[in-house]
């Protein structure tokens, strides 16, 4: 690296500062809402300093909810947010690894098309054929389930590719080892291989868990229940832009905790998440 | 313990690519058998077929009396050393060794008594805890020897075992797999490349080229008598050098014995060359221009140059671009180069083959 | 490319992709298969008996000039979103590749932002910027500007492109980072010593060498854009005021939810299906360009 002299230096530090405040100011700013007086916030009064409400609102959300309409505790929907995102992330890891491992380690008719049947579904994202499939899952009672929010979600061409570009850099002696020490295919899979693919289900489960939590068209969708919303969905259903009896405070405090999960993982497994990141983008 | 027998194997692979051409080998009880031949000869796929890792396509593979032919890898009683040592990464050396004997249903007890005593004769006890990634080359190589010797097999599988480790490492090991193999008495087949580790280790030495058998034997035997030019050039180094029998200057000394009729190649070892004028009885006298010198200390090779212009001899692996002759010569007395001289080999060190090189003509 | 060693088995495999398989053919394939052909098919009033129309449907909704305006409103939004944020982004990039005290602090206040979800970007940025209540409408107030994004529809598509940009920074802020990392530092090195100053080292060696990072980003971000700010149009402006937000997939959305044309609607999804195909194809071109670079 070249030395660069002082000024330049400080230049930098100055410039990634003012980064961090620009992606900070917003959250720090439901984070002081979330700690004051309604009215104050209504009138536009809102001091940028933290206010003396924290927990009684946040006893509040969690556990009551908005005084309004919808009245649904706020943990209630984080724990069906919760639900989703690990069935997402453990029906991707799983329902993948055991069908890249097929793709990879069978030969049989057809194994390259199903391989291009599920590399295909990269281009069917929820988006485009969201009301043939909510008509699909309507046709199989799972509105409202924990299983509509999630079997749709759960087939991942990503999560498939990942493996088998992964089984394919094993060393082939490992299983030729493995049958020699007496291993079939469900001691291999088990013993070995899994294993060894623990590092990359951990990055992948980081990602998927971050999708899976932050999914918000599909369950506003198909959740018509109150005690069914996850909190994505709940949030939106508290505001309403035009409306000044929007209970800002509450819906503050929502933003906060339904930031607060993945914010978290991000946080606490950066390595795994920048690796899971970089890994699902190739 | 057990005798392995190659009988007529073939491979073939569905591309029509054939492999194997055909091999009859016969491994006695004990012995240690190695198979040498350039890469892409069929050795390892030879090997694989015998632990079962590839199917037959033809003839039987026979270990202590059962054709093996249809048996799992896992039922044919053999242990394998794998070249990249294929340890599994996540397992400690320990559960490396024992994860075949759990496989099988061994009670743990067992598992650890033999465990126990791989390690204490491959001296691997102090690190049955570590994983391999924590272990130096050396050490893996013998992890994969241990996970080999706890099965107390019929037959070891070596697949090139030391190509990974550095030289001086390479040499120890190999003396240790061969003091190894008389201790446990166990037969034993090995693939290499490496013609002086097939010379050292073998009790039967197996000469491999285009998927065929060239040669069997004892490897000294096999030095002494290779039966074909690729044998002759592929064991022993510097390579024997081959000479055509046409120019009359070779025809003329040969003739005079009258052994020149059929053969059309000639061979002499670097080390069966002297610096002579004198031509002995019934050997063959060539004058040389010395073009280069390779010292190594106890020995030095001087290369030279026939600068006839004769039909000259096609080149096999290993050869030495024809007219070219390497002589070999104790460190001490080495000629200047560009300087001109005559090299002899006696009669009993000529190697006659037929003119496509693949008979060896008796005298 | 395939594996040389492999198991022998007859059924395992297939119960092996089954679990996959089942839900890849009945929810993406059917219905994307439902979609391609309703839009081919119209429907009279009741209900009552469907015809074979061909690509009716889809000229149609090229005739509607709220259609037309939503593909252009869209593409413009994909543009100003992917621009912003990647100009940003790199800016900050390059500041932090370098061995400053603290960069990994750095890294981690950067990058936490990718975990929040659209809906709650949507709402953080309309507390933020609300006509009446935001904290930051008070200084635009007060610099004389009429700020009312609720009212004013340039507004709107603005706070969304900022919004959303904002979303976007921390990702491409990670991938600018490893990509200005993977950049031989005896390549900058070298153009220090040929005499090249700071400014000009970064557009004559580092920008270049970091293109294919610039053009991946760019797909990743129109893709993002495309899809991923339909969370933030529906928790901030929800398509308005009148449909001076609505894009792409928030009309499929919207007219869906009101239930009127099926084939209308589909065909729409079968637009959509096309620009993704596109765009990942797109993609996937590049992936082997990213390898070689």
């Amino acid at each position: 690296m070249v030395e660069e002299e002082g000024f330049r230096r400080y230049v930098a530090h100055v410039i990634l500062w003012i980064g961090i405040a620009i992606v900070a100011f917003p959250v720090y700013l439901a984070f002081i809402a979330s700690t004051q007086d309604n009215a104050l916030i209504a009138n536009g009064q809102m001091s940028l300093l933290p206010g003396g409400h924290f927990l009684e609102v946040y006893y509040q959300t969690i556990f009551i909810g908005t005084s309004g309409s919808t009245r649904e505790p706020v943990g209630n929907m984080m724990l069906n947010s919760l639900v989703m995102a690990l069935l997402i992330a453990v029906g991707k890891i799983a329902i993948s690894i055991i069908s890249a491992y097929a793709i990879v380690y069978f030969r049989f008719p057809f194994r390259m098309p199903i391989f291009w049947i599920i590399f295909i579904t990269l281009m069917l994202p929820v988006e485009v054929r969201i009301y043939p499939t909510y008509k699909i899952v309507a046709d199989l009672h799972m509105l409202d389930s924990y299983a509509g929010l999630s079997l749709p979600l759960i087939a991942s061409a990503t999560a498939t590719l990942l493996f088998r570009q992964f089984f394919m850099t094993v060393p082939d002696e490992l299983l030729e080892a493995s049958r020699i020490d007496g291993a079939g295919p469900f001691r291999f899979f088990w013993d070995t291989l899994l294993p060894l693919s623990r590092t990359n289900m951990a990055a992948l489960f980081v990602i998927l868990f971050i999708l899976g939590w932050n999914q918000y068209l599909w369950p506003l969708l198909i959740t018509t229940r109150d005690d069914m919303q996850t909190i994505q969905v709940g949030i939106r259903k508290m505001i309403t832009t035009t409306d000044a009896l929007t209970e800002w405070p509450v819906v503050m405090a929502t933003a906060v905790l339904a930031m607060l999960p993945p914010v978290f993982v991000v946080v606490v497994m950066q390595k795994l998440f920048v690796r899971g990141l970089v890994e699902t983008e190739k | 313990m057990a005798n392995v027998t190659l009988r007529n194997v073939r491979k073939t692979y569905p591309g029509g690519f054939e492999a194997i051409k055909g091999v009859d080998v016969d491994v006695g009880d004990g012995q240690f058998c190695v198979l040498v031949g350039p890469s892409g000869c069929g050795k390892s796929t030879l090997l694989r077929m015998v632990a079962g890792l590839e199917t037959v396509t033809g003839g039987e593979i026979d270990i202590g009396g059962r054709v093996v032919n249809q048996v799992e890898p896992a039922d044919r009683d053999i242990a394998m050393v794998f070249q990249n040592y294929a340890l599994y990464p996540h397992m400690s050396v320990y559960n490396n060794m024992a994860y075949g004997l759990r496989n099988r249903g061994m009670a743990e007890a067992e598992i650890k008594t033999r465990v126990e005593e791989a390690a204490r004769i491959l001296e691997l006890a102090p690190m049955l805890e570590r994983k391999p990634r924590q272990l130096s080359g050396g050490q893996r190589q013998r992890v994969a020897m241990g996970r080999a010797i706890v099965r107390q097999p019929k037959v070891f599988l070596f697949d090139e075992p030391l190509s990974n480790l550095d030289a001086k490492l390479r040499i120890a090991m190999r003396v240790e797999i061969r003091k190894l193999q008389r201790r446990l008495n166990t037969t034993s087949i090995y693939v290499t490349h490496d013609q002086l580790e097939a010379m050292t280790l073998a009790d039967i030495l197996v000469v491999m080229n285009g998927g065929q058998v060239e040669q069997i034997g004892n490897p000294l035997a096999i030095y002494e008598k290779p039966a074909t030019t690729f044998v002759a050039s592929f064991i022993g180094a510097p390579p024997m050098n081959l000479m055509s029998t046409q120019p009359d200057e070779i025809k003329s000394q040969l003739g005079s014995n009258g052994r020149a009729t059929e053969a059309g190649i000639l061979g002499i070892r670097p080390e069966d060359f002297v610096i002579t004028d004198q031509t002995p009885t019934g050997g063959v006298a060539l004058p040389l221009a010395v073009e280069a010198i390779e010292r190594v200390g106890a020995e030095t090779f001087v290369y030279g140059s026939r600068q006839q212009d004769e039909e000259r001899v096609a080149a096999n692996p290993g050869e030495l671009p024809p007219g070219d002759v390497i002589v070999r010569v104790p460190g001490t007395e080495a000629p200047a180069i560009g300087q001109k001289i005559r090299v002899a080999a006696v009669r009993e060190k000529l190697h006659l083959f037929s003119g496509d090189g693949r008979t060896r003509i008796e005298v | 490319m395939q594996k040389q060693a492999i198991f022998q088995s007859k059924l395992l495999p297939y119960a092996l992709v089954a679990p996959q398989l089942a839900i890849v053919l009945i929810f993406f394939y059917w219905p994307a298969a439902q979609a391609v052909i309703q839009s081919f098919l119209l429907q009279d009033a009741f209900g009552l008996s469907t015809s074979f129309v061909w690509f009716e449907n889809y000229l149609d909704l090229f005739k509607e000039p709220a259609y037309f305006e939503a593909i252009v409103r869209t593409f413009f939004f994909s543009f100003a979103i992917a621009v912003s944020s990647l100009s940003f982004a790199l800016l900050l990039a390059v500041m932090a590749d370098r061995p400053l005290r603290g960069s990994t602090l750095y890294r981690t206040l950067l990058i936490w932002p990718y975990a929040v979800a659209p809906p709650v970007v949507g709402v953080l940025w309309i507390f933020m910027l609300h006509p009446s209540l935001g904290v930051l409408s008070r200084y635009l107030r007060a610099g004389g500007v009429d700020w009312n994004p609720l009212l004013d529809g340039n507004q709107a598509a603005l706070l969304i492109i900022l919004a959303a940009a904002w979303k976007q920074i921390s990702y491409n802020f990670l991938f600018f980072l490893a990509g200005l990392q993977s950049i031989p530092k005896s390549v900058i090195e070298a153009a220090a010593i040929d005499g090249a100053r700071p400014m000009r080292r970064f557009w004559t060696v580092i920008f270049p060498l970091l293109s294919p990072t610039i053009f991946f980003l760019l797909v990743v971000n129109i893709v993002y854009a495309f899809f991923d700010t339909f969370g933030i149009i529906d928790t901030m402006t929800r398509g308005g005021p009148g449909t001076s937000t609505v894009t792409l997939v928030y009309k499929v959305y919207t007219d869906g939810l009101l239930g009127g044309n099926l084939g209308s609607s589909a065909a729409q999804s079968v637009i959509l299906m096309v620009i993704v195909i596109v765009l990942t194809g797109i993609q996937f071109r590049f992936v082997e360009r990213k390898v070689t670079y």
